[in-house]
């Protein structure tokens, strides 16, 4: 092709064909991924290796590969695995993370499909007294000292009767896209100024310190996520399907489950990873929320930082047997995360 | 059901129950979702917002809880918590006095050129008044604290956290996807590899980077030493301190830029990139004019996404340095935190609302004059 010969600076840097690189520019990017590889690699490795230490390798440290300058232990996983009680945090983590998941992903797929393929409205009179009566209800109940059984149910009494009495004469109405918007906007609330009532909340139906009182915060915290990301890929997909479904006879909760849910699998998987990871590692609302019954991993990682200085070694057993699983699902599910929030963060 | 279609014309008086259900099911579909957040996001807003109006005293047999009005913020921004809240204000310098007055004249003129645009609209006005005008506030608080002599409080660092965080790992990000992106082997163990840290509980990593930037016992420590800086110690200087909470913030979050961006950048018109190096563009000329374009309106999305999540940051600061030394790395979250661990629930709750006022402006701000432009952009 060429009738000259390459110049030995057009051979170092300039690309032979389209999906080739040259030699600099490649070894240049080699490196530098090779850089962050290191900067990846060496907090997880320090982990890991101080997870097989004793408390004098540390404190006498640093001492960097096992084997060669200390000899491994396995007393911190002994220790945190067969004599600390492990197990029940873990499974609390599992149980909490995997439950408040699925139901945020039904429940906000289920709104994310409803808000782009149905017309959804509410009366603005409707929210206004739903509102005054929230308000008034929680005044009565502070301030008035009424109990809140009662409390409750008037003000319930009076919501379904403004229901059918004002509301129905009025026109004024939010649309699928303001209802989308406030569920959205949820997530910019910072946990810390909703824990506290929360508590109190959970303490009043005796429900403190157990697994249900984390899934349920947990799916409320993490659905406007769900609803965020699920609602482009049901816009992505045609329509079409459905509609011919929908002619045949089936009902809309059939046509979701059955045509529209396995459309946006890939969407569905990564939003569920990302869902799962960030319940996985929750701590603040963890501390508050849970005990002795209830205790979450993340509350046990902290909880090794003793009266007498952080326990490193059982910490770093915790951490690792943390990561493992997830870093496990993640790879197996790489391909999906990917594409999956691709779509996601498209139309956001 | 079946038979419902072919009865549609002449509709009953009173509907089964199957037909009532699939006239409202887009309701019905919606409902469990505004009810969860009804129970755990705006009933507990509204119990915040009545502690933050009050204050809170323990008494004997239970606790008391008196209505004081606006006194707690007031105490945040104007009285004894100031210093906490906003910092200590020290004295401008000419250069930023020079700064503050190009920022109120640069928003001076995003306004009027909006006003005369002869689209403006009243609730449109009304919003850009009010992101204009926190952005100000803001710009003069943080200048005024980080200025000679001034201390930053809560906010500033907070503030500082986001801006410097999400940059930081935005660039990053972008950085290792368009590496990342190029025809390379092992692609795929990369970005498994790139996507760890981001799984990794916060608590988890802030404990990590406590132990690795341990100056006599931690890996560099030999570094350290070398230097002949192992007396000193970052968690007794402000500026280290925050850097150090920094980094371990851009050392989780990086991977979510880049594993959203990547995705971006494989997606692009790769004919057209081909077509422009055939033609004898060079990498700049095809990031500017193809791979920019294409991957902006997902870039502003996560961008945006992380911004919301950048301003709850309590684990890294909380672990790392209690918010010491001082308050020089206490976050708005972990202010709040300690307010509720000595028993002020109404300086807890009121700092809580001004985090959540503070976000708000900022995220639906950038939502409106950056995602979305950059989304009309590519449409």
């Amino acid at each position: 092709m060429k009738s000259q010969a390459r110049s030995l600076r057009q051979r170092l840097f300039e690309p032979t064909g389209l999906d080739r690189q040259a030699p600099v520019p490649k070894i240049a990017t080699y490196a530098l991924l090779l850089v962050w590889s290191l900067v990846v690699l060496v907090p997880l490795y320090w982990v890991l290796v101080t997870s097989f230490k004793l408390p004098g390798h540390v404190d006498n440290g640093p001492f960097y590969i096992p084997f060669v300058d200390f000899t491994p232990s396995l007393q911190a996983w002994d220790f945190m695995l067969l004599q600390n009680n492990t197990l029940g945090p873990y499974l609390n983590s599992v149980v909490v993370a995997l439950a408040s998941t699925i139901i945020a992903v039904v429940v906000g797929a289920l709104a994310a499909y409803a808000l782009v393929r149905t017309r959804v409205s509410v009366k603005i009179v409707t929210v206004a007294v739903f509102l005054v009566l929230l308000v008034a209800l929680i005044a009565a109940i502070a301030i008035f000292g009424i109990p809140w059984e009662i409390a409750l149910s008037v003000a319930a009494a009076l919501f379904l009767i403004a229901l059918f009495t004002i509301a129905r004469r009025t026109r004024l109405a939010l649309g699928n896209r303001d209802i989308e918007f406030w569920i959205i906007s949820n997530r910019i609330m910072p946990p810390i100024v909703a824990v506290l009532p929360i508590y109190v909340m959970f303490q009043q139906l005796r429900l403190l310190d157990t697994q249900l009182a984390l899934i349920a915060t947990y799916t409320a915290i993490n659905l406007p996520i769900v609803v965020w990301l699920t609602r482009d890929f049901f816009a992505a997909i045609p329509v079409d399907l459905e509609e011919s479904a929908e002619i045949d006879g089936a009902s809309k909760f059939r046509v979701f489950f059955t045509i529209a849910l396995p459309l946006v699998r890939s969407g569905l998987v990564a939003t569920f990873l990302l869902v799962l990871i960030l319940a996985w590692n929750e701590y603040l609302l963890a501390l508050f929320l849970s005990n002795a019954n209830a205790q979450t991993m993340p509350v046990l990682v902290s909880a090794q930082n003793t009266t007498r200085g952080p326990q490193w070694w059982n910490m770093s057993v915790l951490i690792v047997i943390m990561i493992a699983p997830v870093i496990a699902i993640a790879a197996v599910l790489q391909k999906h995360i990917a594409r999956g929030l691709l779509v996601g963060a498209v139309k956001g | 059901m079946t038979a419902a279609a072919g009865t549609a014309l002449e509709v009953a008086p009173r509907a089964s129950l199957g037909e009532w259900l699939d006239r409202h099911s887009g309701r019905i579909m919606v409902l469990p979702a505004v009810v969860i957040l009804l129970c755990f996001a705006i009933f507990p807003l509204i119990i915040s917002a009545y502690l933050a109006l009050s204050r809170f005293a323990l008494a004997p047999g239970g606790f008391t809880l008196k209505f004081i009005g606006l006194t707690n913020f007031r105490k945040l921004l104007v009285g004894s918590q100031q210093y906490h809240f906003l910092g200590t204000f020290g004295m401008l310098g000419p250069l930023q006095w020079g700064l503050m007055a190009l920022l109120a004249v640069a928003l001076l003129f995003l306004l009027a050129r909006y006003l005369l645009s002869g689209e403006a609209t009243v609730i449109g006005t009304i919003g850009r008044l009010i992101s204009a005008s926190v952005v100000m506030g803001l710009a003069i608080v943080g200048a005024a604290t980080i200025a000679a002599g001034g201390v930053p409080g809560t906010l500033v660092t907070t503030l500082l956290y986001v801006a410097v965080g999400v940059i930081v790992q935005f660039l990053l990000g972008l950085g290792l996807a368009l590496l990342c992106g190029q025809p390379i082997r092992g692609r795929n163990i990369f970005r498994v590899l790139f996507f760890i840290p981001l799984i990794v509980t916060p608590v988890g990593i802030a404990y990590t980077f406590r132990m690795l930037a341990d100056m006599q016992k931690g890996p560099f420590a030999p570094v350290v030493r070398a230097f002949g800086i192992s007396e000193w110690s970052w968690a007794t200087e402000a500026w280290s301190a925050r850097l150090m909470v920094l980094v371990g913030d851009t050392w989780q979050w990086t991977p979510f830029m880049f594993i959203v961006l990547l995705a971006a950048i494989e997606n692009q018109p790769r004919d057209q990139v081909e077509a422009a190096r055939l033609d004898g563009a060079n990498g700049l000329q095809i990031f500017r004019d193809i791979t920019w374009p294409a991957i902006a309106p997902i870039a502003a999305t996560v961008v945006l996404i992380r911004l919301i999540e950048a301003f709850k940051i309590i684990d890294l600061p909380n672990v790392l340095t209690g918010g010491g030394p001082g308050l020089a790395t206490e976050s708005m979250t972990l202010h709040s935190f300690i307010a509720w661990r000595t028993q002020d629930l109404g300086g807890s709750a009121a700092v809580g609302y001004m985090l959540l006022f503070v976000s708000t402006v900022v995220c639906v701000s950038f939502f409106n004059f950056v995602v979305r432009p950059a989304r009309r952009f590519q449409a």
